[in-house]
């Protein structure tokens, strides 16, 4: 018998290889050494493997709400940013079921808000937009739900374009966890779950938001925008017209790794 | 420790007196943010609606962010942020309250006041809306006032509602027959006929001691009556086990599965075998306290609940030094019109005074439920079954049934039968055999379990209810031959929608696709590419949602595409494509502005 791989080789004998002394878990036939407690997600990234993602950010605990990473964990679904990594887990992602799947709950986050790129100032630099051309999205396929939704200009120095919100609480965690100051939160349920500022009012002018807040920049898309500031970066250099999302998560992961 | 919160009174304080009122409540439940579900109660009870200035009031009271009140006040269907009517009727929109006419019914109240739905009258006196299934299938159609229930709905029933609202009559001097719930058991078994003296399946547990009450109840073949069958010997063990500092034990009683009300029976007149199982349960997992979470729609089964609760108290079967060896006390807390609360992670969230979210699993609650402690959640039935195999033994439960699923099964039976109501059957009883004895003729489809369950045809109807075939968590609903069964599937994506809570891409997005879609088909205007849209929606609903909810909410849609394919394509207006959009719907809002409604303000239907 000729063994190929060493999952062929795990497989043979019944151990599951390891990599610098760490253990491993096979994604899309591929190795990824892990630290105990890592999630799936994360512990591809820095293995070189992108995986499409958008509720998540390294600086905070996952939560698995956008659901885009999700991946098939020895024939289940899981979202890989919340599921902890398995010595000897096999690990489907780059499939194409997977990848119908990603690009369908993209697309569900473009006819659920007001999404217009050409005209959007995070053009370039949006996520979500970033994420449509990594799963290869062409057209929303879905019929648009064009939401009425306010826009907040009360705050002298920051906008609020909640049309492009797309739910993932990055603003809510960061205002909540590092600025101290619970300026966002969630309310509503099902498809009128909408993000509300932390004021009476419900005007972002009358909380105590700052442009140097942590919240200020972890938006992915284009609704915590600086106020006088819009396109001084022209479209064209931006972000992610210089690299596509793949190579730039996983140059990050890198980084962070050190 | 026990409590519950005045569901039924209908107030309009002035808004002075407002924050004086806040001080009382707040003080009552003891500035603890996890209360903060019944505090809301008390606060809708005694304002109609929970004021932004209120919203401030309690955050700053209870020490937690405004946006955290705000997010719960908007996220359950019974709190309110803006005035309703003093009198808020709610109409139960489940399809067999809809079969039973209850929208002729919601159109004649609203004509009598001159309303729109969820319109508040001028004068503040009346809203009239709808709520998701109210639990009153076997006596439907059914509507909540300020909370408290009126089934079996007549024409009559609602000129009465009507001049009782118009002349101010407030509700507690309304007819008590009005409120009458009725109770239809047609057929029992060992466990609606059991008889059991209170503490005896206390002391046939302490008898044998924690360990070996499991080891009984994993004997039994136990599994949850709610819906997932998951084994609550195994749960146990694994709550018996989980280190911690305190262990809880809580009953899931948010029945709110459309078609679903079985558990309203056993609570109204088998109280104390589910308190029983409670106890038990908490004997062997070493719990402390318990919970029993009562979805709001039963207001009813308050104060018999409560009244059972003290007098076991007085028996010495709760509280402290229960037969000198079990510290054990319930606690009953009132959910706020949220069917995702069901989920039992989503519950603990919703004991704890947050939006009713799914925790991500694992960890899972047996070893970090409620406050992050271990925690067996069960279902009403469950419990009470539990207590019933404490006292007599696993055989009491493994005797009946099939090998893989022990014991009998409550069934709560509605729509085109002879005689909807309780049915308690074995498991393995034929689909066929309930039909028969529930008299339903012509039937064309039976929705087991519910929406979340499985739409039967004809040729299936002698599968049978259990686990290994057809699994059913209580709802038995029946549709003869003359239902549009589109409208049915309709229905019951339009209930997902709005019952989705949000948190995750494809259920919100997609619940609200399907509904959508679903009610395009069902009016003639669907297309081909329609069908194309449900299978893949439906595909991302059910293999990439975070909980239940959302991995079953396609169900109907998909069961309906399978097994009644040629009702969906003889709908279709044309195999092309067709606008999404209804041309003349989309002129309403003109209409409405320029109060016209003559022929001429509408588009002809026929397409050009």
């Amino acid at each position: 018998m000729k063994i190929n791989s060493a999952h062929e080789l795990e497989e043979a004998t019944g151990t599951v290889p390891r990599i610098d002394g760490r253990p491993t878990f096979r994604l899309d036939g591929n190795d990824v050494p892990f630290d105990e407690g890592q999630s799936i997600l994360t512990a591809a990234l820095e293995a070189g493997h992108y995986i499409p993602y958008l509720c998540y950010n390294p600086e905070f605990q996952p939560h698995g709400s956008c659901k885009v990473c999700t991946v098939r964990v020895n024939g289940r679904t899981h979202a890989s940013c919340t599921q902890p990594a398995r010595e000897g887990a096999v690990v489907e992602s780059n499939v194409d079921e997977l990848n119908e799947l990603r690009k369908g709950l993209v697309q569900f986050l473009f006819v659920e808000g007001n999404h217009f790129c050409p005209s959007c100032e995070a053009s370039g630099n949006c996520t979500l937009q970033a994420v449509g051309y990594a799963v290869g999205l062409t057209t929303a396929r879905f019929n648009p739900l064009f939401p009425v939704r306010p826009l907040d200009a009360s705050h002298p120095e920051v906008l609020l374009e909640l049309n492009r919100c797309i739910l993932c609480e990055l603003c809510v965690r960061a205002s909540a966890l590092v600025d101290k100051k619970n300026v966002f939160a969630l309310s509503g349920r099902g498809i009128t779950k909408h993000l509300v500022v932390n004021a009476e009012s419900g005007r972002l002018a009358d909380t105590p938001f700052d442009v140097n807040d942590k919240a200020m920049s972890v938006c992915p898309v284009g609704v915590i925008l600086r106020k006088r500031r819009g396109f001084q970066t022209p479209i064209g250099q931006r972000k992610y017209d210089q690299h596509p999302i793949d190579e730039v998560a996983v140059a990050e992961a890198a980084a962070r790794k050190g | 420790v026990s409590s519950s919160s005045g569901l039924t009174a209908a107030g309009s304080g002035g808004a002075s007196a407002a924050h004086e009122g806040l001080d009382a409540i707040v003080t009552r439940h003891e500035s603890d943010p996890s209360r903060l579900l019944p505090i809301l109660h008390d606060v809708m009870a005694a304002e109609g609606f929970v004021a932004p200035a209120a919203i401030s009031e309690l955050a700053r009271r209870l020490g937690i962010s405004r946006g955290q009140v705000e997010g719960v006040v908007g996220f359950y269907a019974f709190f309110a942020s803006e005035p309703r009517g003093r009198f808020r009727v709610l109409f139960s929109d489940n399809v067999t309250d809809v079969m039973a006419g209850s929208l002729e019914l919601a159109a004649r109240l609203r004509e009598a006041f001159d309303l729109r739905a969820d319109e508040v009258s001028r004068d503040g006196l009346v809203s009239i809306g709808t709520t998701s299934c109210t639990g009153l299938c076997d006596q439907g159609p059914a509507l909540l006032v300020n909370g408290r229930a009126i089934p079996r709905l007549t024409p009559a029933r609602i000129g009465a509602v009507a001049s009782l609202i118009r002349s101010h009559v407030p509700l507690d001097k309304w007819p008590a027959n009005l409120f009458t719930i009725q109770s239809h058991v047609h057929r029992r078994d060992r466990l609606l006929d059991a008889a059991l003296v209170p503490g005896e399946g206390i002391e046939a547990a302490l008898s044998r001691g924690p360990a070996a009450t499991i080891d009984e109840i994993t004997r039994s073949g136990l599994r949850g009556r709610g819906g997932a069958g998951f084994f609550a010997g195994t749960k146990w063990q694994a709550c018996a086990a989980a280190p911690g500092r305190e262990r809880f034990v809580v009953c899931n009683a948010d029945e709110g599965e459309p078609g679903t009300f079985k558990d309203r029976e056993l609570i109204a007149h088998h109280a104390e075998l589910v308190i029983e199982g409670m106890s038990v349960a908490a004997y062997a997992v070493g719990a402390s306290r318990g919970f029993i979470y009562l979805r709001a729609e039963y207001p009813f089964l308050v104060a018999g609940l409560l009244d059972c609760l003290e007098q076991r108290r007085r028996a010495g079967l709760l509280g402290r030094g229960v037969r000198g060896a079990l510290d054990f006390d319930i606690e009953l807390r009132i959910g706020a019109g949220a069917y995702v609360c069901g989920e039992e992670s989503a519950l603990l969230e919703s004991l704890e005074g947050k939006r009713g979210i799914p925790r991500n699993r694992p960890p899972y609650p047996v070893t970090h439920g409620y406050g992050g402690q271990p925690t067996v959640v069960n279902n009403v039935e469950t419990l009470a079954a539990a207590a019933l195999v404490a006292k007599h033994g696993a055989g009491w439960l493994r005797d009946v049934g099939t090998r893989a699923s022990a014991g009998t099964k409550v069934l709560s039976v509605s729509g085109d039968v002879a005689r909807s109501g309780i049915y308690e059957f074995p498991f393995g009883v034929t689909v066929r055999s309930v039909l028969e004895e529930a008299g339903a003729v012509d039937t064309r489809a039976v929705q087991v379990g519910g929406p979340s369950g499985t739409f039967l045809s004809e040729g299936e109807f002698e599968r049978r209810l259990a686990f290994e075939d057809v699994p059913c968590a209580g709802a038995f609903m029946v549709f003869d031959g003359t239902r549009d069964l589109l409208r049915v599937i309709e229905n019951f994506a339009r209930f997902f929608a709005h019952e989705s809570c949000g948190f995750c891409t494809p259920c919100r997005v997609g619940t609200t696709l399907n509904a959508q879609v679903m009610g395009r088909i069902a009016a003639g205007r669907g297309s081909r590419r329609d069908i194309a849209e449900l299978q893949q929606v439906s595909r991302l609903l059910r293999s990439a949602s975070h909980c239940g909810l959302g991995t079953t909410a396609a169900n109907p849609v998909l069961d309906g595409l399978s097994k009644f394919r040629p009702s969906f394509e003889r709908r279709l207006r044309s195999l092309e494509v067709l606008p999404t959009f209804d041309l003349d719907e989309a002129l309403a809002p003109a209409r409405e502005i320029t109060a016209r409604d003559d022929d001429d303000a509408h588009l002809s239907d026929e397409a050009p």
